[in-house]
């Protein structure tokens, strides 16, 4: 087992917009340590969710490479990828990203019955990790129903369910009032402590300061 | 081993599909659904209804001549001949035949019915007559099988034993079906109870006319019609001999039991003495000319129907599927295969196609069919019916079925192939 879970190197992204090209990541030389929490925070345009959507693989960098758990993404196919992220990774959007037209506990087993499991175990495995969140008694709520903080919990608890080696949480604070904040803080803390790696890009440095480490990203480099 | 595992991986991502179909369809908004389906409906009754009245016009007009004048299977006379010889010892065999409802003989002979001719002609002026075909029948017989008449449009039917009534078919009366074409003659201004003479070669007599046909049968509205006994006098045969037997079998019998009852007939040798042609046989080449060429009529406007569908099932889906780029880029971010989510879209056009088709079918079985059988549409050679049997449109079902899928999949195979974070944040 590979004691950096996350390695990047030269990781290099450019924007094309017809003849202008803006280059957003400058070469980044990065990795981050299993168990590890780290916060990547910046200004805006500094490249920090940039840097996550590389290292997350929901985009491809236009040069450099990543290593996740050792293994070199570069040449994995588009399914490969989405394959990649099923069984390897969890995700916590800004935006909460929940899929409207399913409950919590759907949301959350869905990823879960994409892995195989059954529905009982999926749909068990998924009320476990709402509880855990603190949405005991709303998983048949659709998202509609839940409140901004609410639907960021079962978006954490869709990110944790299928017990990923990492989670990438981006701006997960950036739409919530201050106590709701807290909690997803809080329940950051508590899953890290359990093990949980953990990415969060945040544009607010107290926030970033629960994290164990805290990355600077300015101009497209780690400064 | 491997190739099980690739049939469990297909299974599995159609049931992740199916699971996010149904709840999308569950969730969304009724009016959407509800105009999707309609859309669905209409394509399909568009298909079925365009090409099944086209269709239904000839349809009708060859179901009409069947029922009002050929029967199922129709003896007539050889090529030269007047009369069918043995002609009573056919209708016994014919009669004895198990699956045989009706024998209608008929005595046929060209003629001709004259109107006013008892006054001068100013200069100039031609007479007022027409070239006829004189048909001799059983009036009671006739009507029972063909139900003739229910198509008298003015005056009476005949009576069995009215031996100076005739019947004048519409096509020969110029006031009811104005011809205007060289060398063809029509009846002018005549109505029920004038007198009339009838000429078969060198014979003539008076008669009366008790009224007008208009059965749209060519065949029925050019004749003039008296009861069998007083045309046998008029040609002065004697005999039992007739020109036209028409022969109708049991309800619901097809081509093949007339076929039979044709065999029948020539195993006997009848085939000699007449012509014997099932009611599929006896239709004028131009009506089987015309019944193919309203059928590709029909397929063709079926076609661009089905092409109008085609692009009307891509822009809804589309368009649908468009709104909800977001999710599809979720659904790729956090790992659901792009397999299972093109399912999902495709099993969504799926549900859109056979609950449109299942609600068109329903408006067509319940409603249009029985609707238009009951008040046939009044064209002027036949009275049309929408004519969609199931076989035919059980394949439209199929092809807007398979095309909607097409339809729902190629939108959903563009937006998943795009760029998963793209997707997910709108760019």
């Amino acid at each position: 087992m590979h004691d950096n879970i996350i390695e990047t190197k030269n990781l290099t992204k450019t924007f094309t917009d017809g003849d202008k090209q803006t280059t957003v990541l400058k070469g980044v030389d990065m990795s981050i340590k299993r168990g590890e929490f780290v916060a990547i925070i910046g200004r805006s345009g500094a490249g920090k969710s940039t840097l996550l959507y590389q290292i997350s693989l929901l985009d491809t960098p236009t040069f450099g490479e990543i290593f996740i758990n050792g293994i070199d993404i570069h040449n994995l196919t588009e399914e490969e990828r989405i394959d990649f992220r099923l069984n390897n990774l969890g995700y916590v959007f800004q935006d909460y990203a929940l899929l409207p037209d399913l409950t919590a506990v759907e949301n959350v087993a869905l990823p879960l019955l994409m892995q195989g499991y059954t529905r009982d175990e999926a749909y068990k495995r998924a009320a476990e990790v709402l509880d855990q969140v603190g949405l005991e008694g709303k998983y048949e709520n659709i998202p509609a129903k839940l409140s901004g903080g609410q639907q960021q919990r079962v978006s954490i608890a869709r990110g944790l369910a299928h017990k990923p080696s990492i989670l990438f949480a981006d701006e997960p604070t950036a739409n919530l009032d201050i106590e709701s904040s807290l909690l997803v803080l809080k329940i950051f803390k508590e899953i890290h402590s359990r093990g949980q790696t953990i990415v969060m890009v945040t544009h607010e440095a107290e926030y970033a300061n629960t994290a164990d480490r805290v990355i600077e990203m300015k101009d497209g480099i780690i400064s | 081993m491997e190739r099980n595992k690739v049939t469990n991986k297909k299974i599995h991502n159609f049931k992740i599909g199916f699971f996010l179909a149904y709840r999308q369809l569950k969730h969304a908004s009724i009016w959407t659904t509800s105009l999707i389906v309609m859309v669905m409906m209409l394509t399909f009754l568009n298909l079925v209804v365009v090409n099944g009245i086209l269709v239904g016009l000839i349809q009708s007009s060859i179901q009409a001549s069947e029922e009002r004048y050929s029967g199922n299977v129709i003896v007539s006379t050889l090529r030269q001949k007047s009369i069918i010889e043995n002609s009573a010892e056919i209708q016994k065999v014919l009669s004895n035949l198990p699956n045989v409802t009706d024998v209608i003989p008929r005595v046929l002979a060209g003629g001709s019915v004259k109107s006013d001719y008892n006054r001068l002609l100013k200069e100039g002026e031609t007479p007022n007559q027409a070239g006829a075909n004189i048909s001799g029948i059983l009036p009671s017989n006739e009507d029972k099988a063909t139900g003739l008449s229910k198509y008298v449009i003015d005056g009476a039917y005949l009576d069995d034993n009215d031996r100076d009534g005739v019947l004048i078919g519409a096509f020969l009366v110029n006031e009811l079906t104005p011809i205007d074409a060289v060398g063809f003659s029509q009846l002018r201004e005549v109505k029920v109870g004038d007198r009339v003479k009838i000429t078969v070669g060198e014979n003539s007599r008076e008669m009366y006319i008790r009224g007008f046909l208009r059965s749209k049968i060519d065949n029925i509205d050019s004749r003039v019609i008296m009861i069998q006994p007083e045309l046998r006098k008029l040609i002065g045969r004697s005999d039992t001999n007739v020109s036209e037997i028409a022969v109708k079998l049991t309800p619901g019998s097809t081509e093949l039991d007339a076929l039979r009852v044709k065999e029948i007939l020539s195993a006997n040798g009848y085939d000699f003495d007449a012509k014997i042609q099932t009611a599929t046989e006896a239709q004028p080449k131009f009506l089987k000319d015309m019944k193919d060429l309203f059928g590709l009529l029909g397929t063709l406007m079926g076609s661009i129907g089905l092409v109008v569908a085609s692009i009307t099932v891509f822009i809804v889906i589309f368009v649908n599927t468009l709104t909800r780029r977001k999710f599809i880029g979720i659904l790729k971010g956090i790992g659901i295969s792009s397999k299972s989510i093109e399912y999902s879209y495709i099993i969504q056009s799926a549900f859109y196609a056979i609950v449109g088709a299942l609600l068109g079918m329903l408006v067509l079985y319940g409603f249009l069919v029985p609707f238009i059988d009951a008040h046939p549409i009044n064209f002027p050679f036949s009275d049309g019916i929408l004519y969609a049997p199931l076989g035919g449109t059980m394949w439209r079902v199929l092809a807007l079925f398979v095309t909607t899928i097409i339809a729902g999949y190629i939108p959903a195979r563009m937006i998943v192939n795009k760029n998963t974070l793209d997707s997910i944040l709108g760019r």
